[in-house]
């Protein structure tokens, strides 16, 4: 047990962040600062630059293009991306399809996909949730009928987050109602394009717009897009959702964030004093960071056993428990560190630009201007991915036993 | 960086879970608490058999080395155990003062016979009026001929009446609260002058109030030096804060093992009460804080043998505030969910409860170390 670092592994720290800080273009790196919106062009550009280092699928075997990196090389990484105010690399095709073709995928699958999901070429989304199947995700009704050598699908997806970027789109249909209501679904792969898919957009309570519905009507898609065998789909799903454990508890952005609140709280003032020499508002900090270092000592255990060879199991639940706990209470700081400012709204920041040449809200201070919304936004947090309750019913089946 | 255990630490693990699990049990500790002094001599025997009293001690003057985790381990099986044998005050308390302070000679004299079991030391710094705070302190030692002089008294000292040894801080200059002007003495236990009260605790260990009236040392008494013993002191402080999160995590992981049990097994309305939704989402809460306070026990441990004094501060700070709330849960919930079972004393939860929750009480409770946390940069 050792929690300081190897020379290696500090050489590899000192390189990777060089490159990172060095080379994170200042106009992205601003946005994500001030929990500005970012747009498609953002994420491609610098998951461009990121594939030139060979840095974009650290997850990946190293035979499909991923750098072969130790857990401990990969917890650094993830580190140092969040110090250097990366965005978050857009995970359906990185970390949730790639992994999928590796495991389950034909040799034409990974041949056609895989180097297209490294580049940034496909924007990728994921249909799993319907209106009528949420946590009860098996309940899933979309349905995907064999006709000849395609499939034609009907039906609804929902919470489609960041669907209007999307080329592509990662589904789970039902081809079969007998048996069991797991055994009758498939993963297929669908071409946005195709006629018969209509993307509309769902507003959230923020403001913004990321997450979508998306119809799909009488879509035919060719059958070579089944994943896995037909009617196999619950167990690549099952895969998909517990075989990432790394970034799923959100460690390094957490520590970033309360950077945030450090700064925050420097420069707002309370009794005539900053902030940040309030001994209350102190506690509170020292609670949250107890919470979050508790959870980054939890994974790198996790981590310690997976580089020991232990497969990953149920107890990446804690991790997304845990993760999105803190971040939540971390968003609740920093809205409690802006005090009355929180109010004012500024329309601009929606904008992709902020703030634009015709902004005309008011004035709101560059710290303050996103601290609102941004709480107001990460209520998703504890809801997506299987919300907290159903990882509380995962642990306590799969762990506990119950 | 890594957070996996040694094999030399697995072996001290499985040794100490299949010593716990075959040799003691609720039944060894009511025999035990009843033996004059409140613990066994012969399990304390056992112990330096099995080498646990030699840990931490270098292996020239008769331990096995070893370190921080070392003990964590040992103490997370104890909390399992819910062992009262005087592991606490001895070893972690007792064996880092002199490991930090006596001279090599006292060193040589101590470390083997406290290896061997046949040393009892205890740690008194507390007195009536300083809560948690180390510096808060009354009892004055005033410099006579080449010795001190001791007076005052001290509170609620682990195993004060079964130590051969206790060591005391005093007052040598300075106002009550000031941090410089503290020394630390190691003050033979059947000194003229020092009077042990000594109690049980609510939790079934002993303690006891020290009494010093008139007590004269010499000056090799002292342990480090005149007027700088508050380092010494807080430096085992959190090494025991540390070791007893880990005592903690071995506690809840106890409780959470009985309540999953408990709730597989106690039907009502026709089925097993672990069948209900709300039962099972609460268990795994009581999972989850286990995990976490173990992660920071550990990681606690780590620090504490580390060279930044801030950082082992910090983390024993983190990982004693973590236990205070979590314990509080863990300990509330398994009562709660054991029914009527949970309130009585012959199931083991009502023992782990109680000592879970005076651990709280031990070496700073939750608000204690928020505050120095808040303080910390």
């Amino acid at each position: 047990m050792d929690l300081n670092l190897t020379a290696e592994e500090r050489a590899f720290q000192d390189h990777v962040r060089g490159f990172l800080r060095g080379n994170i273009p200042p106009a992205i790196k601003r946005k994500v600062d001030l929990g500005l919106k970012l747009v498609k062009d953002d994420y491609v550009v610098w998951q461009r630059i990121l594939h030139g280092q060979g840095w974009i699928a650290p997850g990946w075997p190293k035979e499909y293009g991923g750098p072969g990196w130790s857990p401990v090389q990969r917890f650094l990484y993830e580190e140092e991306l969040a110090a250097a105010s990366s965005p978050r690399l857009i995970t359906f095709g990185l970390k949730m399809l790639g992994p999928v073709l590796i495991e389950f995928g034909t040799e034409a699958q990974k041949t056609r996909f895989l180097p297209r999901i490294l580049s940034s070429e496909d924007w990728w989304c994921q249909g799993f949730s319907e209106p009528g199947a949420g946590s009860d995700l098996a309940s899933l009704t979309t349905r995907a009928e064999r006709d000849g050598d395609h499939y034609v699908v009907n039906g609804q997806k929902t919470w489609t987050t960041l669907a209007q970027y999307a080329d592509w789109i990662f589904c789970l249909v039902r081809t079969s109602t007998e048996g069991k209501k797991q055994q009758g679904i498939s993963f297929l792969l669908i071409d946005m394009k195709t006629p018969g898919v209509t993307v509309r957009p769902i507003k959230t309570l923020d403001g913004g717009q990321e997450i979508n519905d998306v119809f799909l009507e009488n879509v035919k898609v060719p059958a070579e897009n089944l994943v896995g065998k037909e009617n196999d789909g619950w167990t690549i799903a099952k895969f998909l959702l517990s075989h990432e454990r790394f970034g799923i508890a959100g460690v390094a952005r957490s520590k970033k964030q309360m950077e945030r609140v450090r700064d925050i709280a420097a420069k707002e003032m309370k009794r005539g004093r900053p902030l940040i020499e309030d001994a209350r508002f102190r506690e509170r900090m020292a609670e949250v960071e107890i919470e979050l270092t508790a959870l980054e000592m939890t994974e790198l255990r996790l981590l310690s056993e997976e580089a020991a060879g232990r497969k990953p199991g149920p107890e990446a639940s804690i991790l997304k428990l845990k993760g999105t706990q803190v971040q939540q209470g971390i968003t609740e700081l920093l809205l409690e560190a802006v005090g009355n400012r929180a109010h004012a709204f500024d329309p601009g920041i929606l904008d992709d630009e902020w703030p634009g040449a015709g902004n005309d809200g008011p004035p709101v201070a560059e710290h303050v201007a996103t601290v609102a919304s941004h709480y107001f936004n990460w209520r998703k947090a504890s809801i997506y991915g299987g919300s907290n309750e159903i990882q509380r019913s995962i642990i306590a089946k799969a762990i506990l036993g119950l | 960086m890594n957070f996996t255990f040694s094999d030399e630490q697995i072996l001290i693990r499985d040794m100490a879970e299949r010593f716990f699990r075959d040799d003691y049990g609720l039944e060894a500790r009511r025999r035990h608490q009843a033996l004059p002094g409140g613990f066994c001599r012969d399990t304390w025997a056992r112990f330096a058999d099995m080498g646990w009293l030699a840990l931490g001690i270098p292996e020239d003057l008769g331990g096995i080395g070893g370190g921080t985790v070392d003990m964590a381990i040992l103490m997370e099986a104890m909390g399992g155990g819910l062992a009262v044998e005087p592991f606490l005050a001895t070893v972690v308390l007792g064996g880092t003062l002199i490991r930090d302070g006596a001279s090599p000679d006292i060193q040589a004299d101590l470390l083997p016979r406290l290896a061997a079991g046949e040393l009892h030391l205890s740690f008194a710094y507390s007195e009536a009026q300083s809560r948690y705070d180390l510096n808060d302190m009354r009892t004055r030692a005033k410099a006579d001929g080449g010795g001190f002089v001791l007076d005052g008294v001290k509170t609620v000292a682990f195993h004060a009446g079964t130590a051969d040894k206790i060591a005391v801080t005093a007052r040598t200059s300075g106002g009550e609260r000031d941090d410089g002007g503290i020394t630390l003495f190691l003050v033979d236990a059947d000194a003229p002058g020092l009077t042990v009260t000594d109690y049980p605790t609510v939790d079934g260990l002993r303690a006891g109030d020290v009494a010093l009236d008139g007590v004269r040392v010499d000056a090799e008494a002292v342990l480090g030096a005149v007027d700088g013993g508050l380092a010494l002191a807080e430096t085992a402080i959190d090494r025991a804060a540390a070791l007893v999160s880990a005592e903690a995590a071995g506690l809840m992981a106890a409780l959470t093992r009985d309540t999953v049990a408990f709730l597989k097994e106690r039907k009502q309305f026709g089925r097993p009460l672990g069948d209900f939704q709300a039962l099972q989402h609460r268990a795994t809460e009581m999972y989850m804080d286990t995990e976490l306070t173990r992660s920071l026990a550990y990681m606690a441990a780590v620090r504490q043998d580390g060279d930044d004094r801030a950082a082992a501060r910090r983390a024993a700070s983190q990982a004693k505030a973590k236990a205070g709330q979590a314990g509080r849960l863990i300990g509330q919930e398994a009562v709660q969910l054991h029914g009527g079972m949970g309130v009585t004393d012959e199931m083991p939860v009502g023992h782990y409860f109680k000592r879970l929750t005076l651990i709280d009480h031990s070496f700073g409770d939750r608000a204690h170390h928020l505050d120095r946390l808040a303080d910390m940069a």
